[in-house]
């Protein structure tokens, strides 16, 4: 791939004595959409969260846009990045989290604006409206003024996407945004992905259970597997003829 | 005669309702030192708290020490503490501020804990989404953490403040005319110990069980998931 957006170079993640990532290679395309399944457990979330800067590495390097994440140049080579160069690297990417993470104190508008104007520096009108924008295309115009426990659970994830949207990010992350949902309300959040994914040129990269999606927006579906990517290639290829057993297996336990 | 009050012996009755008013002057310094060494405890509580948390050892350390010595000693020796030793110094302070200085510095050490708790009781899911946001420490801190923490923390709040009110007659070994204090010295006059004592007995009931009442309503008022941003 030339000119990739995210980059893991044997990237190694370990938790106490536990390595979670094994010398990861990965790499996402400008524009690409991504999915990212495999059995729980295996990596998938934190390849997320290190993007993310929620957690850091043990080895390797991490790239995002031609720049270490986790390191900074000094004058002998890569040394361990300063919170400020992860300040810069982290207004490139924006979550979208499982359990939508969103403030409860905050009404779903302020949920939206308070990074745009604190982090960004917009003015409060200028934030205003581009929330506006933004629950409009998340479908969520009339619930402005609402705090989070007052609305559903897809609703609460909507604003949640709206919120990263609104940090305008180059590359977005999901880590699994509909498996916190009640099945009913699955398909409205699911909507609103696949219509940002269709519509607009940001880097997405998801992890999901929902298979029918994956195959549908991404470009390249990866199959995780204790910390490595075991199989990847276009959802077509790797959902209706994946070359490794252990794709089979997952696929087969997850479709049926 | 009390405060310019003369009392009244010639019925229980009447020397109750005769020495109502010298006692609502010792409550009312009840009450005053109560809200101040409140006020004490909450502050410098959230200082330690502060302190405790900080990430160099230097600071937290001597700070967890001194909490927990605060801690681990009577109110009296630190009351004593203040009173005798500090004019040695040259610090002289009345009474009545030594007093409510000691109350205060001996439930900071309670608070802090109650600031601490409340603030670590604030989901980790939280820090992630504001780091995320990059939002800055500070304006996490105070924004996201403080907000939501607040709800956590006036319950157990509103307990100490029921215990300072409950230990402000200690201060009556400094001399400071507190509310059991008036009731002592005027029974000492009178000879009559039991009216005087339940009736401070029935005024501490009155006002602890106001102050809790207080502290509900606020504790209802708040909304558990935090001071509401608009
Ligand atoms: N903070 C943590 N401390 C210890 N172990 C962790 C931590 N986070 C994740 N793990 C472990 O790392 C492994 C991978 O986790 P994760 O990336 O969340 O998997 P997935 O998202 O694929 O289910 C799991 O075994 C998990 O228990
Ligand atoms: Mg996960």
């Amino acid at each position: 791939m030339n000119d990739p957006i995210i980059k893991f170079d044997k990237v190694i993640k370990r938790f106490g004595d536990l390595t979670v990532l094994d010398e990861l290679d990965f790499e996402v395309g400008r524009g690409e959409k991504v999915s990212i399944i495999g059995p729980s457990g295996s990596g998938k979330s934190t390849v997320l969260r290190i993007l993310m800067t929620l957690e850091g590495i043990e080895g390797g390097v991490v790239t995002v846009n031609g720049e270490p994440l986790w390191h900074e140049q000094g004058p002998d080579g890569l040394k361990p990045a300063s919170e400020a160069h992860l300040r810069k690297m982290r207004a490139q990417l924006g979550m979208v989290f499982q359990q939508f993470n969103l403030f409860p104190h905050m009404t779903v508008l302020r949920n939206i604006t308070e990074a745009p104007v604190k982090v960004l520096g917009l003015s409060k009108a200028e934030a205003r409206e581009r929330a506006e924008e933004l629950l409009e295309l998340v479908g969520l115009a009339d619930q402005a003024q609402k705090y989070p426990h007052q609305l559903s659970g897809g609703q609460q994830q909507r604003v949640g996407i709206a919120r990263a949207l609104a940090m305008r990010p180059n590359v977005l992350l999901f880590d699994e945004p509909t498996s916190a949902l009640d099945p009913e309300l699955v398909g409205e959040v699911l909507t609103v992905i696949g219509r940002l994914a269709e519509e607009h040129d940001l880097t997405m990269l998801l992890v999901t259970h929902e298979m029918r999606f994956a195959r549908e927006i991404s470009d390249r579906v990866c199959f995780f597997d204790q910390g490595q990517i075991r199989e990847e290639g276009a959802p077509e290829e790797l959902f209706t003829d994946p070359k490794e057993d252990r794709t089979r297996e997952f696929l087969k336990a997850v479709l049926d | 005669m009390l405060f310019g009050f003369e009392w009244d012996l010639s019925s229980p009755a009447t020397y109750a309702a005769s020495i109502l008013p010298i006692l609502l002057i010792g409550m009312w310094v009840t009450i005053q030192a109560t809200v101040i060494g409140f006020a004490v405890a909450l502050a410098l509580g959230l200082i330690w708290a502060v302190l405790k948390a900080a990430p160099f050892r230097v600071i937290s350390w001597p700070a967890s020490l001194m909490t927990e010595f605060i801690r681990d000693t009577p109110l009296l020796v630190q009351l004593f503490f203040l009173y005798y030793v500090l004019p040695e110094y040259g610090i002289v302070l009345p009474a009545f501020m030594t007093g409510t200085l000691a109350l205060g510095i001996q439930y900071s050490a309670y608070t802090s804990e109650v600031y601490r708790a409340g603030i670590e009781a604030v989901a980790k899911d939280q820090h992630e989404a504001a780091r995320a946001l990059n939002l800055s420490a500070s304006r996490t801190f105070t924004h996201i953490v403080v907000p939501q923490a607040v709800p956590r923390i006036v319950p157990a709040m509103g307990n100490y403040l029921v215990s300072i009110m409950k230990d402000v007659p200690v201060l009556s070994v400094v001399t400071v005319l507190e509310m059991l204090n008036v009731a002592k010295i005027v029974g000492d006059r009178t000879f009559n110990y039991l009216v005087p004592l339940s009736m401070v007995g029935g005024l501490y009931l009155v006002m602890t069980l106001v102050a809790s009442a207080g502290v509900r309503l606020l504790d209802g008022w708040l909304p558990k998931q935090g001071i509401p941003l608009k």
